[in-house]
């Protein structure tokens, strides 16, 4: 690491909020994903004016930068593929104005998803898109991947939440695009940018949309002797056009692990379960849940629960947002995967996903977003053991693949990043990468901004590609994460 | 460009898309005017292939091509600083895919947005998408255009529908983003900058959409008030409310009396023109319990508001009642020669102000000067000029002017949906959209490097 860089960055955020020692860097090698790549410096900026000069001081240098969030990214998306400055939003947390009247908030982007929702319920509004660790990550994390979570069934990714946003470009520039008008009268800016996983600009503010809660809120639980009918269910729930805010399916194996973790009180002996949610006026909402409960016992459910109260729903719902956490007791490590197949073929890909864990002779836990068809198959696998991390990896890719040739795509809410860069030709054309490019080279034309991403790295572009750093002492890029050392 | 040019461009043209598919006499041309601009020749492409062909020939020739559906709406935006090609697309039709179980389909650009909904209403199934010009719009022309919904109130803009896209770049590339899954983050989401683009990026050759089922029961409200803030307290109360209807639209008088002239069941709120009355209408859906919950409540809401007049509408006049909506920025244009409708983008908050604003500006011009608000957050405002008034472009120039005094105080956009091509040499239409167009720049030169597609029509002369 050039020391003049990591005592410039010093100067401009004070030494306490810049760290370059490896025993510190190491922290920020992972996210939430299988991928690894190490920092060479790590900066707190703390408002837009310090990003603005961070940026200017890494161009410079001719040195890489990323933006990061809480690392709990799912996609390697907040890595340092490049190496190079990691600018860690974590200071930048402040809601800079909450607007009743016009359901907006303006918020730095780094607050937590989760404390945007707590310091506007009292008003009884929410930000709507809810992943899992939105008690953890950032709302600027958010932006750059178009998260979603359980609700987006019925809300839409963080993109259909976000209406304005202040930009630094990877010159230094500040951009604002939108505001808190709704309608954006010229290109739709912010839904170019939201989703651009950092490649194109970094966010440091963002104008997002408060929803207001419903007046009345049922949470199913349907419990199934077999996975087949518990997504037959789903498939005719859609079928039959009712559309539940949220529609969740976890299997019996997972849901055991996470009884165990939780205590919510999940069957131990069933195939599967659908936690399901209806929202709405109460009327709408007595309606949808005799509907409900009736398909899924024309689907041979055994048992159709109604949380009884606010304690059990929330049990119900801590159960399915820390699954992966459960599974962390049963195996070292697990993959989770991220991809979307069309929900009429939700069992056909249920039974493929099964298959191909078992053909590899690993154990594949399945939670995820039924009711849009968003899996979330999880490998578990031990690290350590480089041929059983080779067959996690070559079962997610084949699981991956089978999604996008039945109609889906490679991701639903955890973006491309640094995992599926190399599987998106499956879904673009040359011409369609084309396009990608020159818009990337638009806005990042020195290709300084979170390199290595959303491309794949075969595909020839000098901008998009890893760049080497001229800064580097120690580089990681390309090393597959979670790969034995 | 050239005679010689011109022969030579043709052939190539005859040679993708068919002899029969070219034409270059005054005749044909004379429908494809934009503004005042006639293009040299019309070329009707069957397929993305052929469309995507046409648009290399035009970047290769250095050409202008506007790309055109029913040709319904070809007066929004600025005059075309050059228009060579008018590439029809209404031979791509038809739907490519269409999976009602998924509630997904995917679209050809030329099909007309009307058979498109009596396909998804054999299966139960609609597109939100009730913008003007309904009958005849083709759903590329729709969404290139802009133009909204009332239905926005809940089902949101084509960016919360419109899943995926095909299209063909400035470079004659054809390229996608999206893809035909209800949820899908892959890639940039290159679909939802072609939303309202005026095809200044790209050509749109199909469209891929989220569809919705149709519900058991559509009804509606109607509630007249002694002014404009009987209205937004209505309207506030209704957002204040647990209740979520899917359609919240306020009419000023004049508005009133020219939307609800055609349709007898709403005489009443006709006649709110001549007692200077506002009138909310609200819409709202579900089964026949939640229905009566809204009519329930919106009564006592308006009672609370002090209601002049109100009436529930049962499901056919509510149909009526979307369709008048619907139709309402294109009334406003039909309502007299000359007339030029704008559109503004408003915050809740400051909707009053506004209102009062431009409706003050427009009195002093002496012009009618309907008002819809739709949602809280888009007002549509024409001016209708008295036949023989040759004072009305120097008046419509100071109203213009005068709508930019307010940016210091409000924050909003504005723009002229319809306006007549004569003025707008004096007249920016996009005049009020302010902001800094560098991004919009860097996005324009990377779609179409070569500035093929519909030079100048757009923001800032893109």
């Amino acid at each position: 690491m050039n020391k003049s860089i990591v005592s410039e960055l010093e100067k401009i955020v004070g030494a306490r909020n810049v760290l370059s020692q490896p025993e510190d860097l190491v922290l920020y090698e992972y996210d939430g994903s299988v991928e690894k790549a190490r920092p060479e410096v790590v900066v707190f900026p703390s408002s837009t004016a310090d990003v603005v000069l961070i940026v200017k001081l890494a161009v410079k240098h001719d040195v890489p930068i990323v933006g990061r969030g809480a690392g709990t990214g799912l996609s390697g998306g907040a890595l340092a593929r490049g190496g190079g400055i990691m600018l860690a939003f974590g200071r930048m947390n402040k809601i800079l104005e909450v607007d009743f009247e016009n359901r907006r908030a303006v918020v730095q982007s780094g607050v937590v998803n989760f404390d945007l929702t707590r310091a506007v319920e009292h008003a009884g509004f929410y930000f709507a898109p809810d992943p899992s660790s939105q008690k953890s990550c950032t709302i600027g994390g958010n932006v750059s991947e178009n998260s979603g979570g359980p609700h987006t069934l019925a809300y839409g990714v963080t993109s259909s939440h976000v209406t304005g946003l202040e930009l630094v470009l990877p010159n230094g520039e500040v951009q604002r695009i939108g505001g808190k008008l709704s309608d954006p009268l010229g290109y739709d800016l912010c839904g170019l940018l939201v989703g651009s996983e950092g490649t194109l600009a970094l966010v440091t503010e963002i104008v997002a949309k408060l929803s207001k809660k419903p007046e009345a809120i049922k949470t199913l639980l349907a419990i199934f002797e077999t996975v087949d009918d518990a997504t037959e269910t789903v498939t005719e729930l859609t079928a039959r056009a009712i559309t539940p805010a949220a529609c969740e399916m976890m299997d019996g194996w997972t849901l055991r692990a996470i009884e165990d973790y939780v205590h919510a009180g999940f069957p131990r002996d069933c195939g599967a379960v659908l936690l399901i949610e209806i929202e709405g006026l109460a009327e709408a909402v007595a309606g949808q849940a005799v509907a409900i409960d009736e398909i899924c016992k024309l689907h041979q459910a055994r048992e159709v629960r109604t949380a009884k109260d606010d304690k059990e729903r929330e049990l119900l719902w801590k159960g399915r947002k820390t699954a992966f956490g459960a599974l962390g007791r049963l195996s070292p490590s697990n993959y989770v995967l991220d991809a979307v197949i069309p929900r009429s073929k939700l069992p056909q890909a249920l039974r493929r996903v099964l298959e191909i864990g078992r053909n590899c002779g690993l154990q594949v836990g399945n939670i995820f977003h039924a009711g849009d068809g968003n899996l979330h198959p999880l490998v578990l696998f031990d690290p350590r053991d480089k041929e059983q991390f080779e067959k996690a990896v070559k079962a997610s890719e084949e699981i991956v693949r089978y999604c996008v040739s039945i109609g889906g795509a490679l991701t639903g809410e955890h973006g491309v990043g640094m995992e599926k860069a190399e599987l998106m030709t499956l879904m673009f054309s040359e011409a369609d990468f084309a396009l990608m490019r020159r818009v990337h080279a638009q806005f990042n034309p020195t290709g300084l901004l979170n390199p290595g991403k959303v491309f794949p790295m075969g595909k020839g572009c000098g901008e998009t590609r890893v760049r080497t750093g001229s800064m580097a002492t120690s580089m990681h890029a390309g090393t597959p994460a979670g790969a034995p050392a | 460009m050239s005679t010689t040019t011109k022969v030579t461009v043709a052939t190539r043209m005859e040679a993708t898309v068919g002899a029969e598919f070219v034409r270059t006499d005054a005749g044909a041309v004379a429908g494809y005017v934009v503004d005042g601009v006639s293009p040299k020749m019309i070329a009707r492409p069957e397929n993305a292939a052929q469309a995507a062909e046409v648009v290399r020939t035009a970047m290769e020739e250095k050409l202008g091509v506007i790309a055109c559906g029913a040709r319904s709406a070809m007066g929004v935006g600025m005059p075309p600083t050059d228009y060579d090609v008018a590439l029809d697309m209404t031979r791509l039709t038809g739907i490519a895919g269409y999976d009602a179980g998924d509630l997904t389909v995917s679209v050809n650009a030329g099909m007309p947005l009307a058979e498109l909904t009596r396909v998804l209403a054999e299966h139960k199934q609609f597109l939100p998408l009730e913008v003007p010009f309904f009958e005849k719009a083709t759903i590329g022309g729709a969404i290139a255009c802009g133009l909204d919904s009332p239905l926005r109130q809940f089902y949101g803009a084509p960016r919360d529908f419109l899943i995926g896209a095909e299209f063909v770049d400035g470079t004659g590339a054809q390229a996608k983003s999206g893809g035909r899954v209800v949820k899908n983050v892959t890639g940039y989401d290159f679909h939802k900058l072609l939303n309202g683009s005026l095809g200044t990026l790209a050509v749109v050759t199909r469209l891929n959409f989220r569809t919705y089922p149709v519900p058991a029961a559509r009804r509606g409200f109607l509630a007249s008030f002694a002014d404009d803030l009987g209205t937004l307290k209505f309207a506030k109360q209704i957002a204040a409310s647990a209740l979520t209807p899917i359609v919240v639209e306020m009419l000023s008088p004049e508005c009133a009396g020219l939307l609800f002239a055609r349709y007898a069941p709403f005489a009443s709120f006709c006649a709110a023109q001549s007692r200077g009355e506002w009138t909310l209408c609200v819409g709202f859906e579900g089964s026949g319990e939640v229905c009566e919950r809204y009519a329930r409540e919106l009564a006592r809401m308006a009672r609370e508001a002090a209601a002049q007049n109100a009436v529930a509408m049962h499901d056919e006049q509510f149909a009526a009642m979307l369709e008048i909506l619907r139709e309402a920025p294109v009334t406003m244009r039909d309502a007299a020669a000359d007339a030029v409708v704008m559109r503004f983008a408003a915050l809740p908050s400051q909707l009053g102000d506004l209102l009062r604003a431009v409706r003050s500006f427009a009195g002093s011009s002496w012009m009618t000067a309907p008002v819809l608000a739709r949602s809280e957050s888009v007002v549509y405002m024409a001016l209708l000029p008295r036949a023989g008034d040759d004072t009305v472009p120097k008046q419509m120039e100071y109203f213009w002017q005068s709508v930019g005094s307010l940016r210091s105080k409000l924050e909003f956009r504005g723009s002229m949906v319809f306006c007549p091509a004569k003025w707008k040499a004096a007249l920016n239409v996009w005049e009020h959209v302010d902001f800094d167009l560098e991004m919009e720049r860097r996005v324009k030169k990377a779609f179409d490097p070569n500035g093929v597609l519909a030079r100048g029509r757009f923001v800032g002369g893109m």
